[in-house]
């Protein structure tokens, strides 16, 4: 009797301080590499918005030019509760010194994660 | 500051650039609706299309404009250059063009196409006086490429309008598209049916106040 594979799924968790001295360009090229071994990143964190968008165009240079590879799946989870105006400064401070760590950002490979619905409080990852 | 730096802002529209065409972007997902709006307006304006609309994604592959588009509202007229651009996602995959029954080379083509009509709209937000984001009001807004496009437009300090668009289909929610961006103003519409069209301008007008 043919025994049946189980599929095994690896997330790989990169804490800030693994990235925070990296440059924009070698933060994405180190998400793209891991992504590209078919795992799911797991960052603690956030990319700032001007690299959110860098990733999605390095992304869309890669599908196409590498076999298999159909983009990407990507969620941030943040604190969305509501803040007053001092503690908007406490972590707009925060934030300047040691980055945006309030958050976690999930990044799969599309070919993995078919869809990532998020809701404010919750994110549901439908796997392939 | 920033209260500062926008009356500084309006100061300059003001005296210098009176008459000048504003650069009005259509930003989004797609198959949110960003054709069909930016034809409703140059219809409406012009008595012409942007470009084709589809119901399947990726209809929209590269950037396309409409320049002179003067829209009147309460006795007032203003210029707007409107740039209609693909929809931005973060994956493509073009056996989901063959299940719309298409061959695997066209497939594969409009695929392509369409990875690069991505890059080329990211490119285009550097040169937008104001962006309408238009989104598909029977769809979660709460996806992160939405939030990406809103965030690199605060961070380049341009203005922006929330459309939630096919306000005539019964799963449309309106309001679950305003509580995802509680800091902007959100007009429901249906772009194909023209609804609330008169509201969308009036809002297009203070759009281009700020910018």
């Amino acid at each position: 009797m043919q025994r049946k594979k189980n599929k095994g799924l690896t997330l790989q968790f990169i804490p800030y301080s693994e990235i925070s001295h990296l440059s924009s360009v070698e933060r994405i090229k180190k998400l793209l590499k891991i992504i590209l071994e078919n795992k799911v990143v797991v960052l603690q964190g956030r990319l700032k918005t001007d690299e959110e968008s860098r990733l999605i165009e390095d992304t869309m240079i890669m599908i196409g030019n590498i076999k298999g590879f159909k983009g990407v799946e990507l969620a941030v989870v943040e604190d969305n509760e509501e803040k007053s105006f001092f503690q908007k400064m406490r972590y707009g401070i925060a934030n300047a010194i040691a980055g945006q760590q309030n958050a976690i950002t999930i990044i799969g490979p599309a070919s993995i994660v078919k869809e990532m619905k998020k809701d404010p409080k919750k994110l549901e990852v439908m796997m392939r | 500051m920033k209260i500062l730096k926008d009356f500084t802002k309006r100061m300059f529209n003001l005296f210098f650039r009176r008459n000048r065409e504003i650069s009005l972007g259509f930003y989004g997902p797609p198959n949110a609706g960003k054709t069909s709006l930016a034809n409703r307006i140059c219809k409406d304006w012009t008595g012409e299309d942007i470009g084709k609309v589809s119901k399947m994604a990726h209809e929209t592959r590269s950037v396309q404009f409409k320049e002179e588009v003067e829209i009147k509202y309460n006795d007032k007229s203003l210029k707007f250059k409107l740039i209609d651009t693909p929809g931005i996602a973060t994956k493509i995959d073009y056996e989901d063009f063959m299940k719309a029954k298409m061959k695997k080379k066209q497939a594969q083509k409009r695929a392509k196409e369409a990875t690069q009509g991505i890059v080329e709209a990211i490119r285009w937000l550097d040169d937008m006086d104001a962006v309408i984001i238009v989104l598909d009001a029977t769809e979660n807004p709460y996806s992160q490429v939405n939030l990406t496009i809103i965030g690199n437009l605060v961070a380049r300090d341009i203005p922006v309008l929330v459309v939630a668009n096919k306000i005539d289909l019964k799963k449309s929610d309106v309001k679950k598209v305003e509580a995802a961006f509680p800091d902007y103003e959100v007009v429901g519409i249906s772009a194909k049916q023209g609804k609330n069209m008169d509201e969308f301008y009036e809002s297009v007008f203070k759009l281009a106040k700020k910018a």
